[in-house]
This record gives C-alpha cells, structure tokens and sequence, in this order.
C-alpha cells in the first residue's frame, strides 16, 4: 500500500511542480536555518572536560576591602597572589592549579624568522593532569619545578609546528623567551577545552595557549601579563600585591564529601584573613563547579540564541505556509478524493495517502535542508569570531535535520491530510 | 464594496484563511522587531567617539628582552616617530576607544569616602596626548609639563596626579550642573584638581548606557615600563605610507624590539563592530527570507481559491459583476486576512518585544515601528494577490455555463 501512495504521492507532486518546489524549499530554509543556528549552539555550550567538568571547581574569596562594599555581592573572581598561592600550597584538594594569562616575544631557533608575540599561561604543575592534557611528547613539570622556579615549558602543538617544523624530538630543546632560554619539557597534542574555560576573560572560546609556564618563574622575568586585574588599596608591586587580585585557582574533587569540606576549608582560611586584619569584607566563598561556573558567566553569546529563536521563528512561518499550501492542495482534489472514498477506501486510507505526500515533501526538504545547513555553517565559519571555526555539522545533528524535516513536514501534513479524508464522497460525485 | 459577501464566502475556507492570517501575524511581529534589532545594532556602531578617529594610528611594540631602561627607550622611540614625514602629533598612551582593552578607576568625591562616585575610564598621557587624539576642549587648559607625573614613578608609590581633564558626562556625574573647573575628586589618594572639561571622549569599554561610556578622564601620567602604545596622527591619505614608515623606523632603531601591531583606529573601529553589523546582516536576510515566502505563500493559496471559485465567477461575471469588481473582490479578500493578521501580529510583536527587553536589555520596541511593519505587510499582501486577482478576473463569463 505504501508503495502505491508513494506513486500516488510523486504523481500530485509532479502535477504542480512549482507549488511543490515552493513547499520544499521553504521546510528547506526553514530547516536549514533551524540547524545551522542550533549547531552553534550545541558547538558553544559543550563540555569542555567531558565526564570530568562536574569534579572540577573554581574556589572563590573575597579579598577586598570594604570601599564600595554592598551586602550581596558575589565574591571576586580574581584572587590576589599571596592567596591563590597560599591555597596552592594548602593543597586541600586532589589536584590544584593557578592560572592566568600572558603573552611573550618568542626568539626562534632559526634567526631568519621573526621573533613574534605568543600567548602564555602561567600556571602550576597540577594543571596537565587535573584538566587531562593530551601530550604528544614528553609531560608536565613537577610542583618541585614550581617551587624552584625552574625555567621549563609545556608548548602546543602549532607552536611545536612552527618553531621546529613539527619535530617529535622537542623535549630537551631550547626556546629563547623575552632574552631567557627555556628547556621544553613536554608538546601537547591538539588541545582545545571549548569553551575556554580556564580563562573567559581572553576570550570565551578563544585557542589554547602557546607555552605553559610555571607562574613564579613567568612573574620573576617580568612576562607580558592578560586579563583583569582589580586593585583597591594603593599597591606598588601590583603583581605580587595582596590589594590586587587578578588570578584564579582550579581544583579538582571527588566527590560532594570533599566539596562540603574545601567549602569549610575556604571559610576558615578568610576568617582567619579577617582575623588577621588582611580581609576587611564579610567572609563570602563559593565554590563553583566548571558547569556552574560557565551558566552564571552567560558564556554562550546572547546573540547565538537570538539567532536559534529566529531560526525556530522562520521555520514556524514555514510551517504555516507549507500547511495552508499543502491544505489548499488536497482540497482542489476534493474530486478525487470523492471518487476514492466512493470505490471502497476508508478515511483512514485516505489519510494515509495523503501523509505520505507531506512526507514525501519532508524527505525532499530535510535533503535541501542538510544542504542549506552545510552551506549555512560555511558562511559562519567565515565570520569572525573566535567560535567561528567551531561550526561544524556532526553526525548527531545531521540525524536531527532528518528528524526536525520529517516530523514538521508530517506535522504540516496532519491537519490537510485531516481536512482531506473528511470529504463527504457523495457531495463530491454529485456536484462534478 | 459589500464586504458581507466576502466574509461569507471566507467562512467556507476558515481554515486556510486563519492560517494564512496566522503567518502574517507571525511575519509582522518577527519583521517589526528584527528592523528594530537592526536599527539598535547599525545606532551603536556610528557611535560618536569624540576622537580624531580618521586621522589615528596605533603603535604596539614589545621588548624582545628587560631593557635597561624601557621608559627611557619609549620616549626615543616617540621622538622618532613624531619626526616622521606626514606625522603630525604623536603620543603615548595606555588605551584607546574599540581596542578591547580598558583602564578603570573607581573616583571618590573624598579621600576617605568609602562608596565611589563613578567608574571612570582612566587615559593616562602627557601634554601631547590632548591634541594627538584631537579632542575639543570647552573650558579650561591642556595639561603643562611640570604637572606630569610617571607611569614607573607611580609603580614606585610616588605621589598621585594633581590635575586631571575630564568629559562633559564626568563633570555632570561629579559636579551636577556646576562648574566643574578648579573643583577637585580624587582619582587616587592624591585629590586631582579639573583643569580642563573636553566635549566627548568614550572609554574603550562601551556599554549600552551612554551615560557609563561617556565618563572618561585623561591623567597626566606618561607611559613607561614598557606599558603603553604609540598614537599617531597623520592626515586621512598619509597613515598607510605613516604606517610603513613608522614600521621601518622602529626596526632600524633597535632590532631588539617588535611591532606588535600599526593599524588605524577606523580598521579598530571597524573590527570592533564587525560582530553587530554580521547579526544586522543576518537580520536583513530573514526579513528578507520571511517576507519572500510569505508572499509565496499568499500567491499558492489565491491561486487555489482563484482555481476552485472559477464556475462561481463566471457566473458572478455572467450575472453582470465587471472584471474589477471580480479584482476588487480578491483584493478586498486579501486586504480583511492580512489586518486581521497584522492586528495579532501587532499582539505578538509587543509580546516579543517584552520577551527581549528581559533576555537582551533592550529598550521597548517604538510604536514607530508597527506601523512600519503593517504598511509593510498590507503592500507586501496586495502585491502578492496581484496576478492571482488578476487571472481570476479574466473568467470569461461563459465558464458558468460549463461543467468543471
């Protein structure tokens, strides 16, 4: 029977071709803009640590004084040197890293090439394997490394590519920064956390960093600093000031036990802070699980979502149009219909027929649709924006088309299919 | 003409005629608040920044090692730019508008107030700063050079500036409708007296208040300790060969440094807004897109009523209705669909309009733009019936007399 309604369905289609060309190309655009807004979405609020982003957290303190204080107010989301350092060394938790960001003039090996300006993370030696860095040779550095300041370097992999052509021997090489040579230590294979989680201020979905370094030993050379940086008592040395707070600290835990516990832990350190007369504002902590922490910073771009809510807004003017076509459609073969009803096919037949020809126009348009998509996410990858070249169409998402075409299409269909099968077949014979 | 009939005949295709309406409403209200979205974005990106936007470049260079003395070394680097062929006014600076990167201080009215004023937008630079950016002063004086202060000199806890100029926002904001010279507010722990008041001046971190982003002071701090870059001010045709030439020079002087960056401020702006004026573009595309298919729509759906009515016009035509009445009739038809579509639109527009004014803190959509949008839909809706009207006018009347 499917197939005969599938003969029946290609027939009608093909009777008015331009009306059919109309209504699969609007499930189409409707459809691929749908997608194609819905995948930046989906690409911009990933997991950036899948199976791990729940056990990592950002603990924060309120270091300030009391200028400008108001009751309310969330804690600062920088921490000052003196504290991220303290609760390093406090080493509560599983893991605990700091981290912040820079910049330094990079002196390649080869001379003939330009020194050029990289982007840096000071860190510590947990932040490899809390955040589970891929390496393609060699590893991290060591918290010894950290305490000894030691001038050591994790580097990616595209600055591996492009100071020493892609070698897989750069561990034990040397690399000149700002006038100091550096021993690499260990290359990370492609590594990408999106969103860039462990610092939104450089950009919410911005690359990964091109050299790792360990934080005292950045800070010693005076490295180009990143970021904000929030100072309110006069402060001279504003880096390792404790008025100036522009660090964060990451920390891995296992289980909510621990988390109730490094909550305890952080209470007490700024009570003690206060009683000491170095924190002048309220105790006030939190601690953010990685997911938590990404909600309350909006990180997805408020303009990403107003574009999935007018793609949706597109695909339901669509919708609407393709209904009252195909309604219109079915009722001009009222005649017909009459004549079928009349040799024996029951409602249910009819409207079965009739589903079939909306599905028919779903298939065609998801198909147009998966092309509109492509070329959709094309165009973004065009524009600028750090999250730009994320946009791509995964297997998951191309089954969506399918489905979002299919379903609307039937949906479409539903309620001309509805109207048609409750021709009264008499009525119909009578008048033609 | 009778519209009576009309509705009548409607009622038989309700269903057809509300979706119809129902897409037009659905049109109307995602059109009227997509122009407005347009408008909002193109508003922002003409923002008046106050500067000599046309006539600006920035220099960025980075030390390749600790310089003995960077302070130093960045003042013969100025010295040499400003000698350049087409260079008119040079300075250092710390920041600049649509370069994402911004310098804030929170102003007290008193030195021991514990609730801040404002949060300012701090420009740090010399005497030559004021004229390089090409600001216009409304009263007072530029800064003298005994009165600067400098940037290293303040890392090393030396006493604060003690003059400052201000923007007409920021004198409102500190000192009401008063006269803002002479008066003093503290910037930092040393009260800094308003020598001068310029007309406009944004921060680099514009917001959507144009109150936050016109508060913006200049200090009389020069740069140093290789903090800070390079403004140049060259005639609009000069800053591309500027730009080599600053390139160059810069490198001949010591290869132990780099240009990090030598654009003009128009490509900063134009970068700066680059993301506003895509999602503008977009929104033109879908406002496109949507009125296409809506007319579309309209053409496919009276093509129909055209076709199963043709026996019932010819026997209108047959009865005596002219070839316009029959016009009229479709067009009439079309007219009573689409209003009461753009009245629910209407409904659905402000609904929306609610809706973003709570996710995005957008101001209220302007009535203005309703009727924009209705007109818009109304001449959209008759173009569309036009030639669908139009062959169902020509049903010659003898149709009536055969069987279909």
């Amino acid at each position: 029977m499917f197939r005969y309604y599938a003969w029946l369905a290609a027939r009608s289609l093909r009777r008015s071709p331009a009306l059919t060309a109309l209504m699969v190309l609007a499930i189409g655009l409707g459809i691929g803009a749908s997608i194609t807004t819905l995948t930046v979405l989906r690409v911009l609020s990933g997991d950036p640590l899948p199976e791990k982003s729940a056990r990592i957290f950002l603990p924060l303190i309120e270091p300030r004084s009391m200028d400008d204080y108001r009751a309310g107010d969330p804690p600062s989301e920088h921490m000052t040197y003196p504290d991220a350092m303290n609760l390093l060394r406090a080493g509560r938790a599983k893991y605990q890293a700091v981290s912040t960001g820079g910049a330094v003039v990079v002196q390649p090996p080869d001379s003939t090439v330009e020194p050029f300006m990289a982007d840096v993370r000071f860190t510590s030696a947990d932040f490899f394997p809390m955040f589970e860095t891929p390496f393609a040779q060699g590893s991290g550095w060591s918290a010894d490394d950290d305490e000894a300041r030691a001038r050591v370097i994790v580097i990616s992999q595209s600055l591996n590519d492009k100071l020493f052509g892609g070698a897989d021997d750069s561990v034990g090489r040397t690399l000149r920064l700002r006038g100091n040579d550096f021993r690499v230590v260990g290359v990370l294979d492609h590594w990408r956390p999106t969103p860039h989680f462990y610092d939104l201020i450089v950009g919410n979905y911005s690359e990964t960093d091109e050299i790792f370094v360990p934080i005292d030993t950045g800070l010693d050379l005076e490295f180009g600093r990143r970021g904000t940086m929030n100072c309110w008592d006069d402060a001279t040395d504003p880096v390792r000031s404790p008025n100036c707070a522009w660090m964060q600290l990451w920390i891995e835990l296992d289980s909510p036990a621990q988390r109730a516990e490094y909550e305890a832990f952080l209470v007490n350190y700024s009570d003690e802070q206060r009683a000491l007369g170095r924190f002048e504002r309220p105790t006030n902590v939190r601690l953010y699980a990685l997911p938590e922490w990404l909600e309350f910073k909006r990180v997805v771009p408020s303009d990403v979502r107003l574009q999935v809510w007018l793609a949706f807004g597109f695909l339901a003017v669509c919708l609407i149009n393709t209904v009252g076509l195909m309604l219109a459609k079915f009722l001009r073969r009222a005649g017909e219909i009459g004549v079928r009803r009349a040799i024996g096919a029951s409602r249910r037949q009819v409207f079965s027929q009739f589903l079939v020809e909306a599905g028919a126009v779903g298939i065609v348009g998801a198909l147009l649709g998966v092309g509109f998509a492509l070329l959709g996410l094309w165009a973004v990858r065009q524009q600028p924006g750090d999250y730009a070249s994320l946009a791509h169409l995964d297997p998951t998402m191309l089954g969506t088309t399918v489905l979002l075409a299919l379903l609307s299409s039937l949906v479409a269909g539903l309620l001309p299919a509805w109207h048609a099968c409750d021709v009264p077949p008499a009525l119909q014979l009578k008048s033609d | 003409m009778d519209i009576l009939p009309i509705l009548a005949a409607l009622k038989r295709q309700k269903t057809a005629a509300a979706l119809i309406a129902i897409e037009i409403a659905l049109c109307c209200a995602i059109v009227c608040n997509a122009l407005f979205l347009i408008a909002h974005r193109m508003e922002a990106s003409r923002i008046d920044s106050g500067i000599a936007e046309n006539e600006l470049i920035r220099v960025a260079t980075a030390g390749l090692g600790n310089a003995e003395n960077p302070g130093l070394r960045m003042q013969e680097d100025l010295r040499a730019l400003e000698a350049l062929p087409g260079v008119r006014q040079a300075a250092l600076v710390n920041q600049v508008p649509f370069f994402r990167s911004s310098w804030n201080t929170s102003v007290r009215m008193a030195r021991d107030d514990q609730q801040s004023v404002a949060d300012v937008g701090a420009y740090y630079g010399d005497e030559r700063l004021l004229d390089t950016l090409g600001l216009r002063l409304v009263a007072g004086r530029n800064f003298t050079h005994d009165e600067i202060v400098t940037f290293e000199g303040l890392f090393a806890g030396e006493e604060g500036p003690r003059v400052a100029i201000i923007t007409q926002t920021l004198a409102r904001t500190l000192f009401g409708d008063a006269d803002a010279l002479g008066k003093e507010f503290y910037p930092s722990e040393t009260p800094a007296r308003v020598v001068g008041v310029v007309e406009r001046l944004i921060r680099p971190n514009i917001s959507e208040d144009p109150d936050f982003t016109g508060l913006s002071m200049i200090l009389p701090i020069r740069m140093g300790g290789g903090y800070g870059f390079y403004l140049l001010r060259a005639a609009p045709q000069d800053r591309a060969a500027v730009i080599e030439a600053a390139r160059t020079k810069l490198r001949e002087i010591s290869p132990n440094r780099i240009v990090l960056s030598a654009t003009t401020i128009e490509e900063l702006r134009s970068s700066y807004f680059e993301e506003d004026r895509v999602m503008a573009g977009l929104l033109v595309a879908v406002v496109v897109a949507l009125l296409i298919v809506t007319a579309l729509g309209i053409v496919g759906l009276a093509s129909f009523w055209v076709q199963r009515r043709r026996r019932q016009i010819g026997i209108r035509r047959a009865l005596g209705a002219t070839r316009r009445q029959i016009l009229y009739y479709f067009q009439t038809e079309n007219f009573l669909i689409v209003t009461a579509g753009i009245v629910l639109g209407m409904l659905a527009a402000y609904a929306i309009s609610g809706w973003l004014m709570q996710q995005y803190e957008l101001p209220r959509l302007p009535w203005l733009y309703l009727p924009v949008g209705a007109l818009t839909l109304w001449l959209l809706g008759q173009v569309a019936v036009l030639a669908p009207a139009l062959r169902a006018a020509s049903v010659p009347p003898a149709t009536a007399t055969r069987t279909v």
